[in-house]
């Protein structure tokens, strides 16, 4: 184990360098760029043994990354924003066909207007298109997510592909401390890939992507979702095995000193970074109030996410993406479903922020404590959606 | 080049009982290919009239490794499995020689394809692109599409009292290929059996992405009887309107001059989506389309080497 | 009349199908109007219909016509069409005048 100062787009490039992928298809944008630089000069070091494919487009990029995969290479990729929108399509193709490809998710904001900083409505989108979403926030966590996410994505009784989310600039450019593996760890951990079906096996020629009518769609969805389920139990056991590996820990969610709050958050990305300073501040003014950080979105912890509410006085969860016309942000969505279907009806509200890159301080996460706690004495449920640090 | 008795002694790679219908030349072309190629390859196949009809779940009529992914990718996709081919192969976990065939048809590869095809050709991965041109997008009921001829009938571009069909002329996607510089670029039908296997093998052996533009009659949107299929793609090719050519490492080559070039109305005249043309003010559709017919012929004759034999 | 469909735990993930060319099994010879009648007698083993018929339907044994697969021609009349021998070696026959096979 070394110890460097590495930017999020270094963390992940590295850990990428250390899987060493068979294959990466890719195309550059903002902010994803400098990790596909950074791992294309591993490449032309001869530091990977990895084939590089500079595709013309991110859905060329992804549709090559399905060709790769169902050739049984490992494949790793990465993009952000208008370049995961426009892979859309192929998104849900890799998932359906099983292919277990690892992407790096630069978070930023989908046009219009154009922005390129960070928001999470790029991988929030896709959030049903079948992949598994591990989110990090910070370098070393994007470095740690990269390396878990191969390894539950070519589980066996998985098979599907994931996505490992950064917030944009604000992880993705900054220089941290990151404790990297060293590469036998790594690649012991992650193991070799051995594909269940391979097109370069003309020995035993098969037709993947048939058409399917309704006699059949319906059925592979279903084997599809089974898929998912059997991620839950793959995720965490991979989190405790690299826990143990790292002397960390590791959880679908990081539970901050929540064991006797009354007020809680539910953050991902960078900002939990923030909220759980606030908590330590607001913990030292005796004020019971505790984080709950969401590592992995997709599958979504519901039993973690209702033990931990139950009990709770009022719940504040954070989305850094919109939803028109909806109930609130999908993770708003997601709990709120979680909880009210386990019966726990603490009072709850949304708060969409940070959309474009507007920075959410410490004193903004603060004051939202603040309007929680007026939340939490009326005890009953509110106008559910705020938004934070918006001009009026 | 392999004569009919050779390329009989080889396994028929596409079965029957594909959903194709009766006449269609694509099944045809896609099994020509195949005797050439041999086992040893993945075919890649963009959404379509080949692959909704050779794949319908839970049979495939397919010998050989086969990925269908989406419309407008198969370029990409089958760079992918290329890509992964020439990483095991280098890291000495695969020994064999294979090859990699795309199919895509006119649909998805002069429209919604090309940006795919383009950078797959551009990148330079050694993979066939073959494209089966049945003129529009046939597998979804005659709507028209770049490859679509002038003033044909399709369901997008109706004749009707103010239409005529299509307004503008077919896209010379073979220039277009060729102009990527690629090792080999040629233009043949399902109909020219030895022009067509010869081909496929030398896009096979060429060291780089190869690209075959293959007409493919299509009984349902040419409106035409079922058993004229062959017919009807070499009166394509003896009025020029598609004729047989190459191009080998940027050298023009014609494979075949006609002894006599047919009027253009040979061709036209045999298809229902042309009728209209035999209504009045139709010889003025004929003439525009067989003078383009001849502007791009004689553009053709002008860049090529002398042909290598004359046929009638 | 209806067997059981198999269920979603009964198919392989993903839709892969794994018996390469098991479209062999599926009949599309009803879709025919008319039907090839080959008459061996006249017919040279050229291969011409053979390159030509869009559904695997001509039968080879040791490169030789050996006959129409009935179960998967289609009736084109590709293979009469095309047929290079003086007076044809291949006919097409109206399947209402054929004799059940
Ligand atoms: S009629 Fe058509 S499908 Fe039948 S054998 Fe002849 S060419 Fe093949
Ligand atoms: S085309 Fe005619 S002569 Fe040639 S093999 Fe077929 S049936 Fe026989």
């Amino acid at each position: 184990m070394k110890i460097v100062g590495l930017t999020g787009n270094d963390a992940v490039a590295e850990a990428m360098r250390q899987l060493n992928p068979d294959v990466c298809a890719a195309y550059p944008i903002t902010p994803q760029t400098e990790l596909m630089e950074k791992f294309a000069s591993f490449a032309a070091d001869g530091k990977v043994k990895t084939e590089i494919v500079l595709a013309e487009s991110e859905h060329s990029a992804m549709s090559a990354c399905i060709g790769a995969s169902c050739a049984g290479g490992r494949v790793m990729t990465a993009t952000s924003a208008n370049g995961l929108a426009l892979m859309w399509e192929m998104l849900y193709i890799a998932a359906s066909y099983r292919c277990p490809i690892v992407m790096g998710v630069v978070n930023r904001a989908l046009s219009g207007p154009i922005n390129i900083h960070c928001d999470h409505s790029d991988s929030m989108g896709a959030r049903d298109a079948g992949w598994i979403q591990l989110f990090s926030e910070n370098s070393q966590e994007a470095y740690d997510n990269t390396i878990q996410a191969i390894k539950i994505a070519e589980n066996p009784d998985v098979l599907l592909p994931v996505m490992v989310c950064l917030d944009g600039f604000i992880t993705s450019h900054t220089v941290e401390r990151v404790e990297v593996l060293d590469d036998e760890v790594v690649s012991r951990f992650a193991g070799e890939y051995v594909p269940k079906y391979s097109l370069l096996r003309s020995d035993r020629p098969m037709t993947f992507g048939p058409l399917d009518f309704h006699d059949y769609y319906f059925e592979h969805k279903r084997i599809q979702f089974e898929a998912m389920e059997k991620a839950k139990p793959v995720v965490r056991d991979v989190s405790e095995r690299f826990s143990k590996l790292v002397g960390r820990p590791f959880g679908v969610l990081d539970a901050h000193k929540m064991e006797d709050a009354e007020i809680a958050v539910i953050a991902l990305g960078s900002t939990a970074g923030t909220a759980r300073g606030v908590v330590d501040e607001l913990r030292e003014q005796g004020k019971k109030v505790g984080l709950i950080k969401l590592r992995v979105f997709r599958p979504f912890p519901i039993k973690e996410i209702v033990e931990l509410a139950r009990g709770l006085k009022a719940l504040a969860v954070m989305d850094r993406s919109i939803s028109f016309g909806g109930l609130g942000g999908p993770v708003f969505g997601e709990t709120r479903s979680a909880c009210y279907g386990a019966g726990v009806n603490v009072p709850m509200v949304n708060y969409i922020y940070g959309l474009g890159g507007r920075d959410t301080t410490f004193e903004e996460i603060e004051r939202l404590y603040g309007e929680m706690e007026t939340v939490a004495r009326e005890g009953k449920q509110v106008d559910a959606i705020r938004f934070l640090n918006v001009r009026e | 080049m392999a004569t009919l008795k050779e390329l009989a002694k080889r396994d028929d790679l596409l079965s029957g009982g594909h959903r194709a219908c009766a006449g269609c030349a694509m099944t045809s072309i896609v099994r020509q290919i195949l005797l050439v190629a041999g086992k040893d390859v993945v075919v890649g196949c963009a959404t379509g009239c080949l692959e909704v009809t050779t794949t319908i779940f839970p049979y495939s009529a397919w010998r050989v490794p086969f990925i269908h992914t989406a419309f407008e990718n198969v370029a990409a996709t089958i760079s992918g499995v290329e890509t992964a081919y020439r990483s095991l192969r280098k890291q000495g976990v695969l020994n064999k020689e294979m090859r990699f065939i795309a199919f895509g048809g006119d649909g998805g590869t002069y429209d919604i394809g090309i940006q795919a095809l383009s950078g797959a050709l551009e990148r330079g991965h050694r993979m066939l692109y073959v494209c089966y041109d049945n003129e529009a997008y046939m597998n979804t009921g005659v709507q028209r599409s770049g490859a679509t001829p002038f003033s044909a009938n399709t369901t997008t571009c109706p004749v009707g009292e103010c239409s005529t069909g299509k307004p503008q002329f077919n896209k010379d996607l073979t220039a277009i290929v060729a102009a990527h510089g690629i090792p080999y670029v040629a233009q043949t039908t399902s109909a020219h059996w030895r022009d067509l296997t010869t081909k496929v093998e030398k896009a096979l052996n060429a060291d780089g992405p190869s690209f075959l533009n293959v007409l493919s009659p299509c009984v349902v949107g040419w409106e035409y009887p079922s058993d004229q299929t062959v017919q009807i793609a070499k009166l394509a090719v003896d009025t020029c309107f598609w004729p047989l050519y190459e191009v080998e490492n940027g050298k023009y080559r014609l494979n075949l001059i006609p002894a006599e070039k047919k009027p253009l109305d040979e061709w036209i005249k045999r298809q229902g989506r042309f009728k209209h043309f035999y209504k009045p003010g139709g010889e003025e559709l004929l003439a525009k389309a067989q003078a383009e017919v001849d502007r791009r012929w004689e553009r053709l004759l002008a860049v090529s080497e002398k042909p290598q034999k004359q046929s009638k | 009349m209806s067997k059981k469909e198999p269920g979603w735990k009964d198919l392989t993930m993903s839709g892969i199908i794994e018996e390469a060319g098991n479209a062999q099994k599926f009949e599309t010879g009803s879709w025919r109007s008319d039907r090839p009648i080959w008459d061996k007698s006249k017919c040279t083993s050229c291969l011409i219909c053979w390159i030509y018929c869009p559904d695997s339907a001509i039968m080879l044994k040791d490169g030789k016509m050996v006959g129409i697969d009935l179960q998967h021609c289609k009736g084109c009349g590709i293979c009469a069409a095309e047929c290079p021998v003086k007076g044809k070696a291949i006919h097409m026959v109206p399947e209402s005048e054929c004799e059940l096979v």
